[in-house]
């Protein structure tokens, strides 16, 4: 990975995919990261296919521009895993999934061969923990156990400043979870 | 007519203008001048407010007084009076 | 990265940094109308009102036209104003845009550019706040959320200099930076209050004598009305003069922030022109591509450089011709179009200022990121290597390039 790693959501308009990015820039930052966080530009399309981006690094950001070859692609809903998603993959580039299909099939349906692959079912964990299939936090616990971008910790800390009462012990609950459970296929 | 005005470095800034209409006497415009016949008057100021230029000015002792040094002879005090006691004089 | 001893990182976009400092400021009025990508300046602002983290009095207006008629009548009065907007909502404040100049009135706008319709686009070009170049504002260029920040704090200082006495508009570019998070090191709140201090007036002779340039009742003033062809033109002089003065101003200004923020702007930010063969001009966040770019470029042994031009009215001119002296190709970025012009804005305005050079560069205008096209590091390449190829040849195939359109 290059000196700036650049991350790639993709979900559906409401299943808080900007937020996701927000929240692991905001991890970033903590860590005394520079960082860079944005959705795809726009008018909000709820339902709609979007995507969101962060960036981080050791060094200063000064880039500009649109995240076109990813190092790290993060698909947040099951239906999205077209081979869109792995648009712009490098070799070396990684992909985590909500997913309950087998990491086989996954590199199938989005015709990258070569992808490592993390998978996690995201939304069955989320209905069991949160009892709605929304899976942003689960899979930033996902995403930071295949790339170590910001410690757990760290996440933790963020993501439980975003939320309170029950829906914080409930988003910390399955971020662990998720950092657990999410395995390399 | 040409008078010496100033260069622009001696103007305040701001767009303040060079003179306020104090100082831009409008007497001079105008074919004729209202004549008030004060003893028709019935002080009810409707002339002071119509005035567009305020050159009529209530006085202390309660009538309207016209300063001519402003007056651009409209006529709108002399229509609009209730008891048409104002008449538009022609000029000498 | 190291935080400064006493400043605090935050990480926001570009709008909410804006708002950030503006709420720091804490002027006496904001009145604005929302419009993407502008709207989040807005609505953090009024979260700050609502709250009672300033004592800003917040005017919720109909329409952009009112927002800065608003900002005029309250700066006229001696408060400070602040508003924002973008795209169409600049289109519609253009009328008073000119007043507040002429007024000498120093209202704070930030722009989130956007291109101007038709067809309705609400992503980033500079249309907008090219079609303000010559309402005599000052005009200030960000590259990042840090930028935008900083010179929301220093725009004060600037407008309200004795010498000055003019708008600032802050421009930040839609989306890419208004809708971005990024580090930002904010200063704490004490430090802002005590660097923008209180508003400066202007002395001047009155019809009532000599008084505070602001609408007193105890010292009356007329400012703005009917001017006749007889002087008209000498109280343009005066904006002319304005400008040239900020000039030397907003240096003054920047020194001062560097001492409490530990940050240095320029009037314009060279880099690694010194040896350069080729070189790119340009506005705002698009720089930081191109920077990262030279760096890429230079690896591979490409003598590269670039210049960002922070402050773009008033035109650091003399700053300009010595930072490019020697450079033999020259690319001009504008994110705009200025139609039927032998190019864009900027294009125009640099090479009017090598014209009279012992040593005239080849000029060569690269158009860009209309209506929010991306323009990244491939793209930015490409205009090296076709400004290189230019170079090379000792003249331009083409002096006006779109770059990124489909052809």
């Amino acid at each position: 990975m290059g000196e700036i790693v650049e991350v790639r959501f993709h979900g559906r308009g409401g299943q808080g995919v900007w937020t996701a990015s927000l929240l692991l820039a905001q991890a970033g930052l903590r860590e005394k990261k520079y960082v860079q966080s944005f959705p795809a530009f726009g008018p909000e399309r709820s339902g709609a296919p979007v995507t969101a981006y962060t960036r981080m690094s050791e060094r200063p950001i000064r880039i500009h521009s649109g995240i076109y070859n990813p190092d790290v692609v993060v698909v947040v809903d099951p239906t999205l895993l077209t081979p869109e998603v792995a648009e712009g993959a490098k070799p070396e580039s990684k992909l985590v999934a909500n997913t309950t299909l087998r990491g086989r099939e996954v590199r199938g349906r989005v015709k990258a061969e070569g992808l490592e692959t993390w998978i996690l079912d995201a939304s069955s964990m989320a209905m069991k923990i949160l009892g709605r299939p929304i899976t942003n936090t689960a899979m930033l616990g996902a995403l930071i156990r295949a790339v170590e971008l910001v410690k757990l910790e760290t996440l933790l800390e963020v993501a439980g400043e975003r939320f309170t009462g029950r829906l914080k012990e409930q988003n910390l609950q399955l971020i662990r979870a998720a950092y657990e459970e999410v395995v390399r296929e | 007519m040409s008078v010496d005005k100033p260069s622009w470095r001696e103007l305040p800034p701001g767009a303040i203008p060079y003179l306020s209409s104090a100082e831009y006497e409008t007497g001079d415009w105008g074919v004729s001048n209202p004549s008030i016949d004060l003893s028709r008057c019935t002080r009810c100021t409707l002339c002071h407010f119509y005035c567009p230029e305020g050159a009529i000015r209530m006085g202390e002792d309660g009538y309207p007084h016209v300063d001519l040094r402003y007056c651009k002879g409209c006529g709108v005090c002399a229509e609009e009076c209730p008891v048409k006691c104002i008449r538009m004089v022609a000029k000498a | 990265m190291k935080v400064p001893e006493k400043q605090i990182l935050m990480g926001l976009n570009g709008d909410e940094a804006a708002a950030y400092a503006v709420k720091q400021v804490n002027p006496d009025v904001v009145a604005a109308y929302p419009i993407t990508p502008q709207t989040i300046i807005v609505e953090r602002f009024s979260e700050y009102v609502a709250d009672g983290l300033v004592d800003t009095e917040f005017i919720s207006v109909e329409s952009e036209h009112s927002a800065l008629s608003c900002c005029v009548g309250a700066a006229a009065a001696g408060g400070r104003a602040f508003t924002a907007t973008a795209a169409n909502g600049l289109a519609l404040m253009w009328e008073i845009t000119y007043i507040a100049s002429a007024l000498r009135l120093p209202i704070v706008m930030a722009v989130a550019n956007r291109a101007l319709s038709a067809p309705i686009n609400i992503h980033n070009d500079h249309s907008d706040a090219m079609g303000a170049r010559d309402s005599g504002w000052i005009q200030i260029w960000c590259e990042n959320s840090q930028e935008v920040y900083d010179a929301c704090i220093e725009a004060w200082r600037m407008g309200e200099h004795p010498d000055v006495q003019l708008p600032v508009m802050v421009n930040l570019d839609g989306f890419t930076l208004s809708h971005t998070l990024e580090n930002v090191l904010t200063l704490p709140d004490e430090v802002v209050q005590e660097f923008v201090g209180e508003r400066n007036f202007m002395r001047v002779r009155g019809h009532m004598g000599e008084a505070e340039f602001r609408l007193d009742p105890e010292r009356p003033l007329t400012i703005g009305p009917l001017d006749l062809p007889d002087f008209y033109y000498e109280h343009k002089l005066h904006q002319v003069e304005a400008l040239k003065a900020a000039l030397k101003a907003i240096p003054t200004v920047d020194e001062e922030y560097w001492e409490v923020s530990g940050r240095k702007y320029e009037l314009i930010h060279p880099y690694r022109l010194e040896d350069a063969e080729i070189a790119l001009i340009g506005l705002g966040s698009t720089m930081g591509t191109v920077m990262h770019v030279v760096d890429e470029l230079r690896e591979e042994g490409v003598k590269a450089g670039a210049l960002k031009l922070r402050i773009f009215r008033p035109f650091p001119e003399e700053a300009l011709k010595e930072a490019l002296r020697g450079i033999p190709a020259i690319g001009v970025l504008d994110r705009a179009i200025s139609f039927g012009a032998p190019g864009g804005p900027l294009y125009m305005e640099v090479k009017t200022i090598l014209y009279e050079e012992d040593d005239r560069p080849i000029v060569v205008n690269y158009i860009h990121g209309l209506g929010g096209r991306d323009t990244p590091p491939d793209l930015i390449r490409s205009i090296y290597k076709n400004l290189d190829q230019a170079r090379v040849r000792g003249r331009a195939e083409e002096r006006v390039v779109y770059a990124g359109v489909r052809g």
